[in-house]
């Protein structure tokens, strides 16, 4: 038997003050072109705004690039902020200047997945499609 | 035996030939178009005697957590041999907001120094002679507060405006460009650029009050032409705003400044510099035919490129760096800062960043090259190149002019799109192993290779809060308020904000506050998305 499965919702951006958007941009192209429907929200958004958006868009997965340093905070707060919504069914991964020693924090956290520099965008798209599994 | 490719691209993809003789440099003139060192149009470099009489400036980029902290790390670099200061400032100060703004949090002092009030730029020169040492400054959207803090730290010492020297980014068409960080849009923005250009003509005659960037264009993945093409491109913008402002060129573009990426296409990087400087002069010659030779002079800082150093076996990014200073040093830049092995991890360690200056200090001291001005220039190869990156950067020109302009452009999402689909080119091309990287996607290996990184300790924001309170509490607020009112009635009328802006400064109304009256008058900006 066969199911019709609908494309995964994901939500992409960058969250806090960092605008470098190279690396995002080019994940928004990969995950769309693998057949995902995105919604981009753009710079320069904060925890709340990248939550509500989530929720109201419906999104299955949050991918959030940092290049700043402020990931430490930045992510748990929004995974804080989607506990308290009951929305924390929604996966949160991340990407960008993350250090190897800040990422058992993060995990821990309830980051899923975290993509460091030179990542290729090919294991990018197989890990988001294996979130629906 | 490998197979000779028959199609060989530069990396921004310009096709090159196996060898080149005289043939390509039909039309090309070496009096015209390349003529001396320190004359006309300036391609083999702006002095005749370039490195011989005087080395580049070795400015490596520092800053992080408190102004203290930052201290500190500039005069470690000053003991090493550094021979000038350049200023990276954390997040929320480059958006103009306080260490306590609750859109700070998590950010102050992470990638950069945090900066609130003149209390703090204080701290941060502290001990560090002025009139003695230039400093660059990387601020973009509230760079004309910060340098008010600046000159004010001066005016507390006793030193003379006209004896500093130094630069200000100040370069806000780049930052929607492609560093994406902006208070206002563009032409209140623009205001404040000719309102600094200005200032400085008048009073700092040595400063360099806009360094018109291609740093971060190519960072964000354009090609060398793109680069050269948009950078030069707000440098003339610039230009025509001060001209329309009412200054004479030669009473300001003597103090115009550029930067420069310098990527790892070794020859591609020289003749985009060369480039730079011949079709600066030409443009400024053809358009306001300046008395003062000095007005057509493309002075330049380089910077090797942050976003081609790896993750994956960091101690490689030495080598990547050394020779991408080397390509800076054969380019004629006036000063380099060399990237640090660690810094595609953190901000660099102390050790990190000593070796990228040692970078520099062995190619001056060890390597010769400096002995004689220009050695590639008559190269057929760099000649024909640099002849490329010209007539490449003129055909942006044309586009942009067709649309009405580069805010035009901007807003319309132009240069955006062409550095998107550059950068998108080149990820396919590295995705389908059609460019190399080593340790990335070549020569790969499972070593674990850990360097020692950076750590931002989180008291630093509680730290600088606490400070910030603290000065609120301390300071004379009806003097803070009354500098506050006068500048937001500045702001509406046409006059020059510097002189409202250092006394706002100087009465410690914080970076936010100053920020947050200019909203009050210019508003705020959003972005046309580009994907």
């Amino acid at each position: 038997m066969t199911v019709a499965t609908l494309p995964l919702r994901v939500l992409l951006g960058k969250v806090g003050l960092d605008g470098h958007d190279r690396g995002i941009k080019l994940v928004v192209r990969a995950l769309r072109d693998a057949g995902m429907e995105i919604i981009y929200c753009g710079l320069h958004q904060t925890p709340e705004e990248v939550v509500a958006t989530a929720i109201q868009e419906d999104v299955q997965v949050i991918g959030l690039s940092l290049l700043s340093g402020a990931h430490h905070y930045l992510l748990p707060r929004v995974l804080a902020l989607l506990k308290e919504q009951g929305a924390d069914d929604i996966a949160v991964i991340a990407g960008g200047i993350i250090p190897d020693e800040d990422i058992p924090m993060l995990k821990n956290a309830g980051i899923r997945m975290i993509f460091q520099p030179g990542t290729p965008m090919s294991e990018i798209v197989d890990s988001v499609k294996g979130l629906k599994e | 035996m490998q197979e000779c490719p028959s199609r060989v691209t530069s990396l921004s993809g310009l096709e090159i030939d196996q060898v080149y003789s005289t043939d390509v440099l039909k039309g090309w003139a070496a009096d015209t178009d390349l003529g001396n060192p320190g004359a006309f149009p300036y391609t083999r470099g702006l002095y005749s005697a370039m490195y011989r009489r005087r080395l580049w400036t070795m400015r490596q980029f520092a800053g992080f957590g408190t102004a203290n902290d930052t201290n500190r790390r500039m005069k470690y670099l000053l003991k090493h041999g550094q021979t000038g200061l350049s200023v990276a400032f954390d997040m929320p100060t480059l958006m103009g907001l306080d260490a306590d703004d609750s859109l700070a949090r998590g950010e102050v002092g992470r990638c950069g120094v945090t900066i609130s009030s003149l209390s703090d730029m204080e701290s941060l020169f502290e001990n560090i002679p002025l009139d003695k040492i230039t400093t660059s400054m990387t601020i973009n959207g509230p760079a004309a507060i910060i340098f008010a803090m600046y000159l004010a730290v001066a005016e507390r010492r006793g030193i003379p405006f006209e004896r500093l020297g130094g630069t200000l980014q100040n370069d806000i068409l780049k930052e929607y460009i492609a560093q994406k960080e902006w208070l206002f849009a563009p032409e209140p923005h623009i205001r404040l650029i000719t309102n600094t250009i200005a200032y400085c003509a008048q009073h700092v005659w040595k400063w360099h009050p806009v360094s018109i960037s291609g740093y971060h264009i190519r960072e964000a993945g354009s090609t060398a032409v793109q680069e050269l093409a948009f950078t030069l491109y707000n440098g003339l913008t610039y230009v025509d705003a001060t001209v329309n402002a009412g200054l004479a060129v030669d009473a300001f573009a003597p103090q115009l400044s550029f930067f420069f990426n310098v990527h790892n296409d070794f020859f591609e990087e020289i003749a985009k510099f060369r480039a730079a400087r011949r079709l600066w002069a030409r443009e400024i010659e053809r358009r306001y035919h300046p008395k003062d030779p000095r007005s057509l002079q493309l002075r330049c800082h380089a910077q090797t490129a942050g976003c081609s150093l790896t993750a994956q076996q960091p101690m490689n990014n030495v080598v990547r760096v050394s020779l991408q200073a080397l390509a800076a040093v054969l380019s004629g830049t006036q000063s380099l800062h060399t990237n640090s092995l660690d810094e595609t991890l953190a901000l660099p360690t102390e050790g990190a960043v000593k070796l990228a200056l040692r970078t520099q200090q062995i190619i001056a001291n060890e390597s010769h090259v400096i002995n004689t001005v220009d050695p590639l220039g008559g190269s057929y190869y760099i000649e024909s190149l640099t002849n490329r990156m010209e007539a490449g950067a003129r055909e942006y020109f044309k586009k942009i002019d067709d649309i009405g302009g580069m805010v035009k452009a901007i807003e319309r999402g132009f240069p955006q799109r062409e550095i998107f689909e550059a950068s998108h080119r080149y990820q396919q091309e590295v995705e389908q192993n059609e460019r190399s990287i080593v340790g990335v996607n070549a020569f790969v290996d499972d070593v674990p290779c850990s360097v020692p990184t950076l750590k931002i300790h989180p008291e630093v924001e509680l730290e600088q809060v606490t400070r910030l309170s603290e000065l609120r509490k301390s300071r004379d607020a009806v003097r803070v308020a009354d500098t506050l009112r006068k500048l937001h009635k500045a702001a509406i009328t046409s006059e020059n904000l510097m002189p409202y802006l250092i006394d706002a400064v100087k009465s410690y109304a914080t970076l936010g506050e100053i920020c947050g009256r200019l909203k009050e008058v210019f508003g705020t900006y959003s972005e046309p998305i580009v994907l």
